[in-house]
């Protein structure tokens, strides 16, 4: 029996509500209890964007997740506001290339990802979230690439279907990152 | 089964419509609800349905008299103020025994309030949506599955009481995704001999009206009215136990609230408290048989509330004064936390002493 909480936060743009979605989906196509709740109104117009995901066997209770087991901080506004209240003992994900300064926790692993430079490099400047989710699942034990295609093409509909290759390379060089 | 797929709770509510046969929606955009107007405005069309945006709430609530008048499924969907602007349409659907369906996905007030959740609108849903004597069937889903189901259920109910079905959401289970499976079996509408559909000069016309000048004749609808309403509060009420078997501690709550009373309860029960909830799925009726017997058995009981207390009256008159009730709540749009319950359990577990 485990639950994991993940808290997703960038700004808008980023592709945060969507890396979440892609991770319940994954979540859900491997048969586990899963819930996705965003930050909405105001805030996601160019401030910051953040949702919680919850992945359990067990039925999930609250969907809000207040202190993650994973935080994925996509800025520094994000990573001020949320580093204190991951759990000790868990997990931060930066994207250092949006990120300069270190995580001052030292109870939680920390992995630093220069994920919008990779991106850049890649010609997928769009997708250093899911390079960010690619590294975390590498992490988590989670890559594998069956599990990823099902989620994928739920969370890509079938009129941007060429997108799919583009996320399946971005995942990728996050997990060997 | 059919799959599950995620879905926002305002979009499980929209397909759910549609799934259930309804074909007319009328609307006006408000956070956190839009969802359910964007859905319905795509798909609507493609189906030979209607979705229309109106240029007011109350101009929508109006339209979906029209519509009910005919006997075809209709439903609106708004948030708190929005409600509130609707409230006359409301009266006058009760005062003319139409069927419908409306949609609240409250946020914080009074007034324009926020944006954020909230569950301030139960006074208003159970009690007072409008003026005159009159009810709702008040649903209150839990989960994004619940806010699919209870669409469908409340267009059944609606049909057949001849009454509004309200679903008392708030912006949470509006805003978040779950696993949902879509897999229903729609029986078809009762008949509705009332309705207005064209004598086609076969038969007398059909009036429906709310306006009644003499006041035996007024009387004698509400008489009717409150025996249907007695007839549903002894058969329709629904509501989950969780936990209550040995509960000493019951905590009552609803919607989103009734989620995080459940992280609390598995807190509780690790440290040894033994707690448990009621969980109303129909805010009216209200659950007062099953309050009542559990306020036999345990030592006290917490009313969880996105609210300044609104439940919780009812939760001590079903109680009848003979355990403590409290009050575990957050207000304006703010959510209480599993930690903030956890320590409610606890004083109410000490008999109140902090």
């Amino acid at each position: 029996m485990s639950t994991t909480q993940f808290l997703f936060a960038g700004f808008g743009g980023q592709g945060i509500l969507f890396s979440g979605k892609f991770l319940a989906y994954k979540g859900l196509t491997e048969d586990k209890q899963v819930s996705w709740l965003p930050s909405y109104g105001p805030e996601m117009r160019g401030g910051t964007a953040s949702c919680s995901v919850i992945i359990s066997d067990t039925p999930v209770g609250s969907p809000i997740v207040s202190n993650p087991d994973v935080l994925v901080a996509m800025n520094l506004p994000s990573l001020d506001r949320y580093e204190d209240a991951v759990v000790p003992g868990g997990t931060i994900y930066v994207d250092s290339t949006l990120i300069e300064r270190k995580v001052r926790r030292t109870d939680v692993t920390v992995h630093y990802i220069p994920a919008t430079r990779l991106a850049n490099d890649n010609n997928m400047d769009t997708l250093a979230n899911m390079i960010m989710v690619g590294k975390l699942l590498s992490e988590m034990n989670e890559f594998n690439e069956e599990g990823i295609n099902a989620a994928l093409s739920k969370v890509i509909s079938a009129r941007h279907a060429d997108m799919l290759e583009f996320n399946l390379k971005a995942l990728k060089i996050g997990s060997e990152n | 089964m059919a799959d599950k797929v995620l879905m926002k709770g305002n979009e499980a509510i929209a397909e759910a419509a549609i799934i259930a046969g309804c074909r007319h929606y009328f609307g006006y955009p408000i956070t956190p609800q839009t969802e359910v107007a964007a859905y319905m405005a795509k798909r609507m069309p493609k189906i030979g349905g209607c979705f229309l945006q109106a240029e007011s709430e109350i101009a929508a609530i109006n339209m979906v008299y029209g519509v009910a008048s005919t006997g075809h499924r209709v439903m609106t969907s708004s948030s708190s103020p929005g409600i509130s602007l609707k409230g006359e349409g409301l009266s006058y659907l009760a005062g003319a025994d139409l069927p419908a369906l409306v949609v609240n996905v409250q946020r914080g007030g009074p007034g324009l309030g926020g944006i954020q959740p909230s569950q301030s609108d139960y006074f208003q849903a159970t009690k007072g949506a409008a003026h005159g004597d009159f009810h709702m069937l008040v649903l209150a889903p839990s989960s994004v599955q619940e806010m699919a189901d209870l669409t469908v259920k409340g267009f059944e109910l609606a049909d057949k009481y001849r009454m509004t079905s309200m679903i008392l959401a708030d912006g949470t289970m509006g805003q978040m995704m779950e696993p949902v499976s879509l897999d229903y079996k729609i029986a078809p509408p009762p008949e509705k001999p009332w309705a207005t559909t064209g004598t086609k000069l076969e038969r007398e016309h059909n009036i429906v009206n709310s306006l009644f000048l003499v006041p035996e004749k007024l009387e004698e609808e509400n008489f009717k009215r409150y025996e249907k309403y007695k007839y549903i509060e002894d058969n329709e009420t629904m509501y989950e136990e969780y936990m209550m078997d040995d509960a000493e501690i019951c905590l009552v709550a609803f919607g989103i609230a009734a989620r995080v009373a459940k992280n609390a309860i598995s807190e509780a029960r690790k440290a040894g408290i033994k707690a448990g909830l009621i969980r109303p799925i129909t805010l009216w009726p209200f659950p007062k048989a099953v309050i009542k017997a559990a306020s036999q058995k345990v030592k006290a009981i917490i009313s969880v509330e996105l609210s300044m207390g609104q439940m919780i009256e009812d939760v001590c008159l079903a109680s009848e004064g003979r355990v403590p009730v409290t009050l575990c709540n957050r207000a304006g749009g703010m959510i209480p936390s599993p930690k903030q319950v956890l320590q409610a359990i606890i004083d109410a577990n000490n008999g109140g002493v902090k």
